[in-house]
């Protein structure tokens, strides 16, 4: 039995403890101790960025970081950090609205990373947009209606975060 | 799949993560990650210890020296992209640093993490190979600086001991334009071939990456003004190329990088 190690994670602003090994990624630390089943795990190698969370704000591959090397009071949000009393966020409704997504596996990832561009830049244009969601793969819309719905959601950024 | 079992230790200074490098003969350090652990998720790669520098915050800062900046080992490649003072006084890092990996992976990668690792398609390791950095490491005799045309020898192979750590990177300012241009099949991707070129009024050098097994730099004198003619006086650069097989394919790449990276250093796009 190999030891584990008691670690404390801030995940969407809650203070949670798991008993780890330390070769556990984030990603499956979230998943498996803490039931947060939004974070998918696609490819294990920070190519596909269905595991994308933010950390401190910005996106990082939760596959490629053992969760005991989190540092202490990094602020780890992930999908469900994005749930909102009152139904879905201004940048979940345009996905929606504009087909941009079908079967939802990267969609986690995508929504994260959307998210972190509009919140440090409300104005990206169209190619900040693709730059910034190069980094994540997915194989049914072809893109467009995703882009698409990341630039409709740029006016919920303008005043305050939605 | 999922790493093997390691042990895991967090330094909270460059001394001790040496100390533990010597205690430990098959430890590795583990800074950004993004190299590190894919090989490890895929058991490419088993240490049986991970010595976290990510913790010591004096490895992270940028700072401007006499003749150029101080990277410590641990600035994040999009600090590179964002800093102002980069951006200010070495901007051809600051634009190639822009090329590596996805924002998230940027976000998280390390400077001394590219440089350790040595892919012969990045980017780091070329820019500090074309603009004559000074890689400072630390084992256990103390502190001693590396030139980076020194350092890289082939396929992700330094001439740096598995005992010792980068601790920063000296980078003098570029004294010429620097240009610098990439192919890659997608942004983000690892480059198919790319180039730096330095550009003085009648000599210069030329750097690639992606191309051989590790970075090479040529000095080049007396470009010819036609264009054409010059794509001739790189294919010559480029017989000196080791191409480690592919060479059909990467011959006009090289060609093709190195005249573009030239026509950014004297202005054009």
């Amino acid at each position: 039995m190999v030891e584990t190690t008691r670690i404390e994670l801030l995940v969407n602003g809650e203070r949670l403890t798991a008993d780890v090994e330390p070769r556990w990624s984030l990603a499956d630390v979230l998943r498996h101790q803490l039931g947060l089943l939004g974070t998918h795990v696609g490819c294990e190698q920070g190519v596909c960025g269905a595991c994308t969370v933010l950390l401190n704000g910005e996106p990082a591959r939760s596959c490629l970081i053992f969760a005991v090397a989190v540092a202490d009071g990094v602020a780890i949000t992930t999908i469900e950090g994005m749930n909102r009393a009152e139904g879905m966020t201004p940048l979940q409704t345009a996905l929606r609205e504009h087909h941009g997504l079908q079967c939802g596996f990267c969609t986690p990832g995508m929504v994260l990373t959307a998210h972190a561009l509009l919140t440090r830049e409300p104005e990206a244009d169209e190619g900040r947009i693709r730059e910034a969601l190069s980094g994540n793969l997915c194989r049914c819309t072809g893109y467009q209606f995703i882009v698409d719905a990341v630039a409709a959601a740029r006016p919920a950024y303008r005043k305050e975060e939605p | 799949m999922k790493p093997a079992a390691f042990e895991y230790f967090r330094a909270s200074n460059a001394v001790q993560a040496v100390g533990l490098l010597q205690q430990y003969r098959e430890a590795k350090i583990l800074a950004g990650g993004q190299s590190l652990v894919p090989l490890m998720n895929f058991r490419l790669s088993r240490p049986s210890a991970l010595v976290d520098i990510s913790g010591i915050t004096e490895l992270a800062r940028i700072v401007p020296t006499a003749h150029g900046l101080r990277l410590g080992a641990l600035v994040r490649h999009q600090d590179l992209v964002d800093n102002p003072m980069v951006r200010e006084t070495i901007p051809v890092l600051a634009e190639a640093a822009a090329h590596i990996g996805h924002w998230a992976v940027r976000n998280r990668g390390t400077v001394g993490g590219s440089l350790a690792h040595a892919d012969p398609a990045a980017e780091l390791p070329a820019v500090m190979v074309a603009l004559g950095a000074d890689i400072v490491v630390m084992d256990a005799e103390g502190e001693r600086k590396i030139p980076a045309r020194a350092f890289f020898v082939g396929f992700y192979t330094t001439t740096l001991g598995s005992d010792a750590l980068i601790v920063a990177i000296e980078m003098p300012r570029p004294r010429e334009p620097v240009g610098f241009y990439e192919v890659v099949r997608r942004h983000g991707d690892f480059a198919l071939a790319g180039a730096l070129v330095e550009a003085g009024e009648s000599t210069g050098a030329v750097t690639w990456f992606g191309v051989t097994p590790a970075p090479v730099r040529m000095a080049w004198t007396a470009l010819a003004e036609d264009e054409g003619l010059r794509r001739q006086q790189w294919e010559r650069l480029t017989r000196d190329l080791d191409f480690a097989g592919d060479e059909a394919f990467r011959r006009p790449l090289a060609v093709t990088v190195a005249e573009r990276a030239y026509q950014r250093a004297r202005g054009g796009h």
